[in-house]
Formats: structure tokens, C-alpha cells, sequence
């Protein structure tokens, strides 16, 4: 499978203006951009974070957010769709990951770029290991997610459905 | 034609099991993720972060997977923890 050249997993930081105009560059037909940028807090569970280290599965990652854009594009009429995820140390105000999305009209961009988020978050082969003054930890997931990313689906198997078959 | 599958760990349970995947021979009688689940939780000391009830996840062939998934010879299994970016 040829994988998706919307699709960027790196160490390196991005430019969101350069992103975001290079999703309508030339396209007349484009009449909405939503995107979304995700950010290093400075805090989580309550404790200080000075750093976080992005581990991922190279190869499936890959795979794994160009079948989440594909499924976008399946879902909504798209003109254009851009997501990228980054890896290694990070810290508070770095950015970690940018999803945008053009096309006609607003509702179909809001929607897809929410969708592409949400499916990110439980099905992207990411785990991030937070730096706190309590020491190193690796961040749990939360149930939240999971809820999220099911309200796009008109059935099928969720995580919890398999867990509970154990 | 090999007769292994290669297993990668990763995040909290590679740290856990303190290694990041090997390959071994598809044990006899292991047709499923889940049953080579089972089988590596149950060489006991040091490898119950994959014991049943331990939230694990699955990928084979670099596709997220149900413990049901169909295991062969040459495949390529990760068990990781729920997924966290973002």
C-alpha cells in the first residue's frame, strides 16, 4: 500500500500558516479550511510535565493515519486533507500534532477534521512518557477517548467489546 | 519459508518485559493473537504485563487487531498498551 503523502511522521517541528494556506494554494473550489494543532501542556493528572518523549511504531504508523484519512475521505467530500504527528522529546508549548482539511463548505472540514482527531487519538500506534518531579511515567489513556471515537462509528467492534470477550 | 512470527513490544510494556520484540517459532497449536498472548503471559516470571486482564492492545502486520486475528508463520505481531498521541 503506497502510503499517503497527506500523511507526515517526524521529529521536527512544523510551519501551521505554511500548512494551512498550502491546503486551498490554487484551489478556487476550496471554501473552508479547519484545522486543529495539538500542544505539550505543562501539566496533566494533576502533576507538572517539563518534557514528554513521543514513542511510535514505524511503518504502522504510517499506515495507520493514512487509513484514518481515507476513512475521512470515504465519510465527507474533501478537497484536500493534511495531518502530521511528531516523535522524540517535546516540551510544554511544542507542538505534537496538526490535522487540517479543506473543503466547500464548512461543515464537511469541522466534521472531518474532529473525526481524523478523535481516530488519531485511540488508533494511531502513539505513546507518549511524561517528565514529571515524581519522576518519568508513561501516560495512560483515557476512557474519554475511546467514547470519542466511537460516536463516528455506526457500530463495530470497540476495545472494550474485545476486552471484555477475554 | 520461515517457520517464525516476529514480536515487537512496545512503550510501557517493552519496558516491562525489557525488550522490544524477538521471533520465535509459531509454539504448536497457537493459531490466534490471543493465543500468543497467552503463551508468552505464560512463561511466567517477568511476563505478566501480557497477562489476561492487563490492558493490551494488538497490531498484526502493522493493523490494529482483536485477540481473534489468525496468526501464521512469517507474520509480524506487536502487543503494545492503549495508544496515547495526539
Amino acid at each position: 500500500m503506497a502510503v499517503d503523502k497527506a500523511v507526515s511522521v517526524q521529529e521536527t517541528d512544523f510551519d501551521v500558516g505554511a500548512e494551512i494556506a498550502q491546503l486551498s494554494a490554487g484551489r478556487r473550489e476550496v471554501g473552508a479550511v479547519a484545522s486543529f494543532v495539538g500542544l505539550v501542556r505543562d501539566v496533566n493528572d494533576g502533576s507538572g510535565v517539563h518534557a514528554m518523549t513521543l514513542e511510535h511504531y514505524p511503518g504502522m504508523t504510517e499506515r495507520a493515519l493514512a487509513d484514518i484519512v481515507d476513512q475521512a475521505r470515504a465519510r465527507w467530500s474533501l478537497l484536500g486533507v493534511r495531518v502530521i504527528h511528531r516523535y522524540g522529546r517535546l516540551e510544554p508549548a511544542d507542538r505534537i500534532v496538526f490535522v487540517g482539511v479543506a473543503s466547500s463548505h464548512r461543515g464537511d472540514a469541522f466534521a472531518a477534521c474532529e473525526f481524523i482527531m478523535d481516530y488519531l487519538k485511540t488508533r494511531a500506534p502513539f505513546w507518549k512518557r511524561e517528565e514529571t518531579p515524581e519522576g518519568a511515567r508513561w501516560v495512560d489513556a483515557r476512557e474519554t477517548d475511546d467514547s470519542a471515537a466511537a460516536r463516528w462509528s455506526g457500530g463495530g467492534e470497540s476495545w472494550e467489546d474485545i476486552e471484555q470477550r477475554r | 519459508m520461515t517457520t517464525k512470527v516476529k514480536v515487537l513490544y512496545f512503550a510501557g510494556l517493552r519496558e516491562a518485559l525489557g525488550q522490544s520484540g524477538e521471533e520465535l517459532e509459531l509454539p504448536t497449536g497457537v493459531a490466534t493473537v490471543g493465543a500468543l498472548r497467552a503463551h508468552l503471559a505464560g512463561r511466567g516470571e517477568g511476563w505478566q504485563a501480557l497477562a489476561a486482564g492487563r490492558k493490551v492492545r494488538a497490531a498484526l502486520n502493522q493493523r490494529m487487531v482483536g485477540a481473534e486475528a489468525a496468526v501464521a508463520a512469517g507474520d509480524e505481531v506487536a502487543f503494545f498498551p492503549p495508544v496515547t498521541g495526539g
